[in-house]
């Protein structure tokens, strides 16, 4: 720890002072593992000429002092400890707040000042200058040098605490203080320490928030209920439909309304030369249209706005390749993903499109004011130009000799062979990818968004927003990340013609870089949807603004864009929740298009999956805190037990009852304990819901929807309606409450289900005939179908997945094999293939995998045969090692995977 | 600032220490703040807080000054795994803390008897109480993986002076590659010389 840093110096000194031994103090700079047998680097350390490593600052301390002949106490004992256990990490905390978070003022010091005072008054009652006895002791040295990063450089004013300011003072004059702090602090100061202390996690401050969007270890699920809650849970349900709140619809367009919550929701805007695969569309649209969805069942005023990104040198490469005009692939691939995000049943308030008109003029105008108010910088960049195609190359552009390795096919940005990164114009005789002309190093004018001057700003608006908002763990953290590392001014402007133009003379063949363009595209967006659009972008009052990403667009969402706005100095509002999710991996690796492996967005409706079970399958593994993998066979056994066995069942099951045992008709309902006792349960799973989806923790809230269906199971299990209706009168009133409450629960859940699963939801009340205006989630579970309640048709929700299905699709998407089990596939038809034996197709060749079973049985019989009357060991081999051939044969020929069955498949 | 609430854990390894030292029961104890830290109340002067802080006065009160260590650098050892012990294990109870103190002592006691090299110690005494509830937990597999560490704590548990607390026996950890492993490790050392005769806890127990 920086001031343990400190430590070490200072004894250091001391130790030269006082003894003359050949010790070896190890600097807080060491890198890699300083004490041999300690996970964590703990600097600094002593190395002791026996071999010993004293590794914590104060017991070198009290080293250096019992060298010197002075024992310690109980009372520097006590200092010690204390200083160890409570001082230390507090004045870690301040400064990791104040150094790393730049925090100003009183909110740094914390529970730090109540040590302090503590200090000051151990000194007051004293009446001694020092902490221990008459004269310095250890524990002074100790805490001089905690405190000194802190007391030095006024983050802390004194004035309040006399004795420990005069304490403080006193120990600064010591000579070997004194030596310790010029050698430390030369040249820079305390901000010697900041590089240190970035490395180190974020301690846990008592007045900052949690990120309370992060999973919690601990689940609610088996809490036990007080008894106010039963008998809250049972009053709530009595109220019925009665109790829900008036039915609110916005008005079109959707602009804020004074007085209500106004949610504007984005999604990054995909890039329109590719089609999504699924890691992008959970990544943000449906995550989105998760919350989207969410917020318009609470009735909170929400506008959701997307659109495609469309403008940069992937489009113009796309444009060349197929031919056609850059618009002209724009308006193919817009098609493409309105299509499919219309499949998948985003419910967008609108859709659009980068490549308007509102876009150059925003865009203009956001730079006019940049320039005005002198946030821009202007520099000269050497890029590579072909005169022949009349434009400055792309690095994706350039291929040349590698400077490095003297590689030949070595792209403009890095070299395959040796690895390194390479600037273009470094490249030995450079070509052009398109015309294999040679490219000439000719200077470009650029400008630049001055990103440092912003960064004060920036990080003073970081504060807010990280104290006020929900910003998931990973977006803070790459943000910290970017701002740890000093920001740069950033290119905006690229020389290309796909693009917004940049209104300035000198710059005006040259057009702005995608991403400075491309946020801009939310608010030209939303321009294109109400003219109105300042009333949602300029109104950071009225507006809470959610950002969904994947975390790799974090910076520009959390660092570049913001700087943008607050570089104008207008009051544009500004992301109060930026919500990150990790990667979706596909099976064992990545979704790869080039290499065909992995579902893409128009191909997941090919399956004949419905479009809801990919989103619950999605939603269920949103890669939400950690990274998280696509397979299908997790699939298929996610639909056929959480949605058949589990949720499809219960709902079935209910409605069902409803119309075999009463006729279509909601039975009366006598609710006794363990009636109250479940509405208690599923209140509280549905508190927990809400809970969840106002964090954004769009994976778990789904975990809640099936811990109520379990529930529900259970109860029509333990209660066995089918039985009671036969028996006598109260059995059969029985089996009338326990079908009332179930279809209830139904109801209910077909609410909680619509952000994640809209057409199932919508089914579900179809067949109940729940009313539009029960669409409204609140806090209660409410009785929402009372006795007399007519239903409709009840017909089974889920279909099941067959495994020969799920296998047709893994093989016909890829992947799902590891690198060396396809090789070994490969090899092994094309050796069959020359040994003229008919290579098994890939979906498996049923009669051929018949007549290989015999044979393996023969063989294995063959086998037993040979070891029973103990034939030669030669013998015995060979024959097994054809029974093994065979095994592998018929693996093929069944699809399966042909390693064999003793090695763990990943 | 004293707050004095019930006893805590820590509070209670302290009572255990004292039956260790052979001190006759006096002392006073409280527990301060939410983490419990224990506070000795005594007669002489102020008020004692700290587990190590109050370990060391104990020990004092015992005349057992060897268990500090005898030299000026098996002091700073014992007073430096006394700090460990209060701020690392202490509150630790997340897997992954758990997992890299075992790994970092496992390491550290390769080519060792006690935490201070030759010598029993307050701070082999002190770690065993902390590692006890996390030792307690481990698999017979993961008492495997941390064989330095488990054969540590089976000395330290069949210490004689030990006995005097009433902790529960851990059994003998029974597994074939302990005792090999034991076993090679008495041979290394014998190499390095290390005393590892009783006669320093002799002279414990003894009294």
């Amino acid at each position: 720890m920086s001031s343990q840093q400190w430590l070490t110096e200072h004894k250091r000194r001391k130790e030269s002072h006082k003894s003359q031994r050949g010790n070896r103090a190890i600097p807080a700079a060491a890198a890699g593992r300083v004490v041999p047998f300690l996970t964590h680097s703990w600097v600094p350390a002593l190395h002791l000429d026996s071999g010993s490593f004293l590794f914590s600052p104060n017991a070198i301390c009290q080293y250096f002092f019992l060298l010197a002949g002075q024992e310690s106490n109980d009372l520097t004992n006590q200092w010690l400890e204390w200083e160890a256990t409570e001082l230390q990490p507090a004045v870690f905390a301040a400064l990791y707040c104040h150094m790393v978070q730049g925090k100003k003022g009183a909110e740094v010091l914390g529970a730090v000042r109540k040590m302090l005072a503590y200090i000051n008054q151990s000194l007051t009652c004293k009446a001694s200058p020092c902490l221990v006895g008459e004269a310095e002791s250890v524990a002074d040295i100790v805490l001089w040098a905690t405190l000194f990063p802190l007391l030095q450089d006024d983050i802390c004013v004194l004035d309040e605490l006399p004795a420990l300011r005069s304490w403080f003072q006193t120990m600064n004059l010591l000579e070997p203080c004194r030596s310790a702090v010029e050698s430390v602090l030369t040249p820079k100061g305390t901000q010697e320490f900041k590089a240190y202390l970035q490395k180190q996690p974020v301690p846990s401050l008592h007045w900052e928030k949690p990120a309370t969007n992060e999973p919690e270890e601990e689940d609610l699920a088996e809490r036990s209920l007080s008894e106010e809650e039963i008998a809250a849970a049972a009053e709530a349900w009595a109220r019925g439909s009665a109790a829900l709140p008036e039915p609110w619809q916005p008005s079109r367009p959707v602009l804020p309304v004074e007085g209500r919550r106004n949610i504007l929701i984005t999604s990054a805007l995909p890039y329109v030369n590719n089609v999504p695969h699924l890691g992008n569309i959970i990544g943000c649209v449906l995550s989105a249209d998760v919350f989207a969805r969410y917020c318009r069942l609470r009735q909170w005023n929400t506008l959701y706005v997307c659109g495609t990104d469309e403008y940069g040198t992937a489009t113009e490469t796309k444009a060349l390749e197929e031919g056609l005009m850059p618009q002209q692939i724009c308006d193919k691939y817009y098609a493409v993903h309105s299509q499919i995000y219309q499949w998948f049943n985003i419910s967008f308030d609108y859709f659009g499109r980068t490549t308007t008109p509102h876009q150059t003029m925003i865009a203009q105008d956001i730079f006019q004011r940049l320039l005005e108010r002198g946030t821009l910088l202007q520099d000269t960049v050497e890029q590579l130009r072909c005169q022949h195609c009349q434009r400055f190359l792309a690095d994706r552009f350039v291929e040349g000799t590698c400077p490095f390795c003297s590689y030949e096919e070595a792209r403009g940005d890095q070299c395959d062979k040796c690895g390194k990164l390479i600037n273009a114009v470094e490249l030995k005789r450079p070509q052009c990818k398109v015309c294999k002309g040679t490219p000439e190093v000719k200077s470009s004018q650029h400008l630049f968004l001055d990103l440092p001057q912003l960064e004060g700003r920036l990080e003073q608006w970081l504060e807010e927003s990280w104290a006020t908002g929900d910003w998931t763990a990973n977006a803070r953290f790459i943000t910290r990340s970017w701002i740890r590392d000093g920001l740069k001014p950033r290119c905006i402007t690229r020389d290309l013609k796909w693009g917004t133009p940049v209104p300035l003379d000198g710059f005006r063949d040259k057009v702005f870089y995608v991403w400075f363009d491309a946020p801009i595209g939310y608010l030209s967006i939303t321009a294109n949807y109400t003219a109105q659009w300042e009333r949602w972008w300029k109104n950071p009052q009225q507006v809470q603004l959610y950002n969904f990403m994947a975390k790799d667009n974090v910076p520009f969402h959390s660092v570049v864009f913001p700087c943008t706005l607050l570089g104008t100095g207008e009051n544009y509002t500004l992301v109060n929740h930026l919500v990150a999710t990790e990667y979706l991996n596909y099976e064992d690796g990545k979704f790869s298009k080039s290499r065909g492996v992995g579902v893409f967005g128009d191909m997941a409706q090919e399956t004949g999956i419905p479009a809801d079970i990919w989103r619950f399958y999605l939603l269920f593994l949103r890669p939400e805190g950690q990274d998280s993998a696509f397979s299908w066979h997790d699939l298929l056994l996610k639909n056929n037990s959480e949605l058949l066995n589990n949720l499809g069942n219960f709902v079935n099951r209910a409605g069902m009852f409803v119309c075999k045992f009463f006729g279509g008709c909601v039975p009366p309902m006598e609710l006794g304990a363990d009636d109250r006792r479940l509405l208690a349960h599923v209140t509280l799973e549905l508190r927990h819901y809400n809970q969840l989806l106002e964090k954004v923790r769009i994976r778990d809230a789904l975990r809640c929807i099936l811990s109520i269906s379990r529930y529900g199971n259970q109860y029509i299990q333990v209660n066995e309606p089918w039985k009671r209706i036969k028996g006598q009168d109260a059995d059969r009133a029985r089996a009338g409450t326990v079908t009332g409450v179930a279809v209830n629960i139904a109801a209910l859940l077909s609410v909680m289900l619509q952000p994640y699963m809209p057409s199932i939801s919508a089914t579900i009340q179809r067949q109940l005939c729940l009313p539009q205006a029960c669409n409204v989630l609140t806090d209660a579970f409410l009785c929402l179908l009372p006795a007399g309640h007519q239903i409709g048709t009840v017909s089974p929700l889920f279909q099941k997945l067959e495994s020969e299905q799920i296998e047709a699709l893994r093989k016909r998407f890829g992947g799902g094999q590891p690198e060396d089990a396809t090789f070994e596939l490969k090899a092994h038809a094309a050796a069959m293939a020359s040994s003229d034996v008919t290579p098994p197709g890939l979906a498996g060749d049923p009669q051929k995998a018949q007549e290989l079973a015999e044979e393996v049985a023969r063989q294995g019989d063959h086998v037993r045969q040979l070891k029973a009357r103990k034939a030669e060991k030669g013998q015995i081999d060979a024959a097994v090692a054809k029974l093994l051939e065979l095994k592998k044969q018929l693996a093929l020929a069944e699809g399966r995977d042909p390693a064999p069955p003793g090695k763990k498949r990943k | 600032m004293a707050a004095v609430a019930g006893p805590g854990p820590e509070t209670e390894e302290l009572l255990l220490l004292e039956n260790v030292l052979g001190l006759t029961k006096g002392n006073k104890y409280g527990a301060r703040e939410e983490r419990k830290v224990p506070v000795l109340q005594t007669n002489s002067g102020p008020s004692l807080t700290g587990l190590a802080t109050i370990a060391t006065h104990l020990v004092k009160q015992a005349k057992k000054e060897q268990l500090l260590g005898i030299t000026a650098e098996e002091k700073a050892i014992v007073q430096q795994w006394l700090e460990y012990r209060v701020t690392q294990i202490a509150g630790h109870s997340n897997k992954e803390d758990r997992k890299i103190i075992l790994k970092d002592l496992n390491l550290y006691l390769e080519d060792k008897v006690y935490l201070a090299r030759n010598n029993f110690t307050l701070a082999d005494i002190l770690m065993y109480y902390g590692l006890h509830h996390i030792i307690a937990e481990l698999t017979v597999q993961e008492k495997e993986k941390y064989l330095n560490v488990s054969r540590w704590f089976n000395h330290i548990q069949h210490y004689p002076v030990m006995h005097e607390s009433p902790r529960k026996d851990l059994g003998p950890f029974y597994c074939p590659l302990y005792t090999q492993a034991k076993r090679q490790f008495l041979k290394k050392s014998t190499r390095y010389k290390l005393n590892y005769t009783r006669k320093s806890l002799l002279k414990i127990t003894s009294h």
